[in-house]
């Protein structure tokens, strides 16, 4: 007999979650592969174990709200609705690519559904988060504004100059800080004056939240009242979720910094497992679970191959999106 | 209809006028509001727009410059302004990495309709180091903005406006030196087309380029070559670096065969090398001498009189440089 009395709707809900954060997970454990086998042009920048952040915060989100992060960004991208083709399109340098194969791996892009071009300047999206964010206000648009980042960002005073402008003008901005523990290979806490990540940022005199980036419902229950605020002209916050990078900084990093017994310690607390016992909890058979998890394994799959056999840009697209200013010659 | 009026009121016209056709314009920076801005360029804006549409800012240019660029992607024009140049510095990072590349690596999703202002060089004089600078050079050198160089208070004017209705980023540099200069402007709305170079003075034995307060050096020594050694000299002002009317000044050098580049910034990997070397490479057959460049010295901008009056090139400099260039090549028709 079962015990518990599932809301449908809500299952579905987190079903949905866990489809997406297997996309996530998939598509960033075939990229490591891809750059192991040399398929792949550049470093990438993976998200496995962090996807809770992404996913819990974008479920948070309306269709006309705006979405800021950086080069650590597939995770983001899927979680926030781009096909995943396009994605790998990117990747691969492909024409089809979100950003038609101009940007890689550290720049996605998707304005439509409200993707600013994510950043490989690991702070230099708070201050334009804010801009957008004014825009909205001047032209009395519903939206809010979300910038994910690293903790290593919070070293970088535009953080502090975004955090203060943002209150000065009460705008409707959320500053999403992902602390993973590594600025890129360096123990964030070593390069950080404060205790927690969160006293950086209540000196501006802006609301802040912390909480557990591991659990998909607890980001969404920690970010949603923060974007409802900020939708009623209540202010921006700061928010910091605790999670964990799985991989490396980026894909090929020596791995020395970290032990192997603090990784499998936070791999009790994969998200993914995190998820899957609160659907079981709830009664959700496993049946369902896997067929999930199968569901966006073959998804990732045939991203994969259309990316594959979408072609590069023509060499004579070389000056294509350039400045007006730019010579189409040597 | 034109009158005679300031450069630094040209500005404020073109500034106003924008306000008032357009709801998506609106400027920001440092004590523009109430105060005016320092060298009087926002004077009565604050009071006919309004703190929303004239925002003073926090000193913090990193900050309110991407704040600015946040705002063009997402469907406003603002105009931001950089007290110095100097301050540039502080926000190249939002300028540089950030304003220039959006179209591109959004893959063209994203256009930023954004205009910075600010100003430069040498004034009254007596501002130091960190205060009297020259950058146009490290901004040319990024591909992806405009960069507007105005010398005459109608460019101030016009440059100023099609940078505001530009759909991509530009950079217009003013000159604090020339704030308080006076020319015609044209009232009402007026646009300068970019990258049309404009010749002040004809002449036919050397071609003197400049850009911004270079010109009045420029200008000033063409007189006195006139009138002294009976040279004749044409004298063209470049008025955008980005993008460059080679063509004009092409058919200018070829014609004269001679040809000097006058900045006032340092002269190390800047602007007068860059137009220099591909005026050599067009117009090479009808060159007579190598075409000469004259700059501010490599060194920092000193305080004391008599050292900053040497740093910059001055009139004198000019004509003893043309001198020495129609020794090298004689002028056939010389007067």
């Amino acid at each position: 007999m079962q015990t518990t009395t599932a809301d449908p709707q809500a299952e579905n809900k987190l079903l949905d979650s866990l489809y997406t954060m297997w996309l996530i997970r998939a598509s960033q454990e075939r990229c490591e592969q891809l750059f192991r086998d040399a398929k792949v042009r550049g470093a990438m920048h993976l998200y496995s174990g962090q996807e809770a952040v992404a996913v819990g915060t974008c479920n948070a989100l309306n269709e006309s709200d705006r979405l800021l992060f950086t080069y650590r960004g597939h995770g983001w991208a899927l979680a926030r609705g781009m096909p995943p083709e396009a994605m790998f399109g990117e990747l691969f340098g492909r024409e089809s690519g979100c950003s038609h194969g101009r940007g890689g791996s550290k720049h996605m892009s998707d304005w439509s559904r409200g993707i600013f071009p994510s950043n490989a300047i690991v702070a230099a999206n708070l201050p334009i988060a804010n801009g957008i964010a004014l825009a909205a206000v001047r032209k009395k648009e519903s939206r809010v504004v979300v910038t994910a980042f690293g903790e290593g960002a919070t070293n970088q005073g535009v953080m502090h100059e975004a955090l203060a402008q943002a209150v000065i003008w009460n705008l409707p901005v959320i500053f999403a800080c992902e602390n993973n523990l590594y600025a890129e290979v360096t123990p964030a806490h070593e390069m950080r004056p404060t205790a927690e990540v969160v006293d950086l940022a209540s000196g501006a005199g802006i609301e802040t939240a912390v909480c557990d980036g591991m659990d998909v419902a607890a980001v969404e229950a920690t970010v949603g009242p923060l974007v409802d605020r900020a939708r009623r002209g209540e202010g921006p916050a700061f928010v910091e979720l605790k999670t964990y990078r799985f991989r490396g900084h980026m894909t090929g990093d020596f791995k020395t910094y970290r032990s192997e017994d603090e990784i499998a310690e936070w791999k009790k607390r994969d998200p993914l497992i995190v998820l899957s016992d609160r659907l079981r909890e709830s009664g959700v058979t496993e049946e369902r679970i896997v067929a999930t998890q199968r569901r966006a394994e073959f998804a990732v799959k045939d991203a994969e191959e259309a990316a594959w056999n979408s072609p590069e840009p023509a060499p004579e697209s070389m000056y294509e999106y350039t400045s007006s200013w730019a010579e189409p010659k040597r | 209809m034109t009158r005679i009026i300031t450069y630094a009121a040209a500005v404020n016209e073109a500034l106003s006028i924008e306000l008032e056709r357009d709801p998506s314009v609106f400027l920001l920076g440092e004590d523009i509001g109430v105060q005016g801005g320092m060298f009087t360029v926002t004077t009565g804006l604050y009071q006919k727009f309004g703190a929303e549409r004239v925002m003073d800012t926090p000193i913090a240019e990193a900050g309110f410059v991407g704040l600015a660029i946040g705002a063009a992607v997402a469907g406003m024009r603002p105009v931001v302004e950089v007290m110095f140049v100097d301050f540039m510095l502080v926000a190249a990072d939002q300028v540089l990495n950030q304003a220039t590349k959006l179209r591109f690596m959004s893959g063209g999703q994203l256009t930023v309709p954004l205009t910075i202002r600010t100003h430069q060089g040498i004034a009254a004089g007596g501002s130091g180091p960190q205060h009297s600078q020259s950058m146009e050079s490290i901004f040319a050198t990024i591909p992806g903005l405009a960069i507007a160089m105005p010398f005459t208070p109608a460019d101030a004017k016009g440059l100023l406006a099609t940078a505001i209705r530009s759909d991509e980023p530009t950079l217009v540099m003013e000159h604090k030196g020339l704030y308080f200069s006076k020319g015609e402007v044209p009232e009402g709305e007026y646009l300068v087309p970019f990258g049309k170079a404009a010749v002040l003075r004809a002449g036919t034995d050397i071609t003197l380029i400049g850009f911004s307060r270079s010109l009045e050096w420029c200008l000033a020594a063409a007189e006195e070559l006139d009138q002294e050694h009976q040279i004749s000299a044409e004298v063209i002002d470049v008025r955008m670096i980005v993008p460059l009317d080679v063509q004009t000044l092409a058919e200018s050098v070829s014609r004269t065969g001679r040809a000097m580049v006058v900045q006032e910034a340092s002269k190390t990997a800047s602007m007068c090398g860059d137009i220099a070397s591909t005026l050599t490479e067009q117009c090479w057959s009808d060159l007579k001498a190598p075409i000469r460049r004259l700059a501010g010295l490599n060194m920092p901008v000193p305080y004391a009189r008599t050292l900053e009056d040497q740093w910059r090139p001055s009139v004198a400099d000019i004509v003893s440089l043309t001198l020495e260039t129609l020794e090298q090549s004689p002028a056939a028709g010389r007067r």
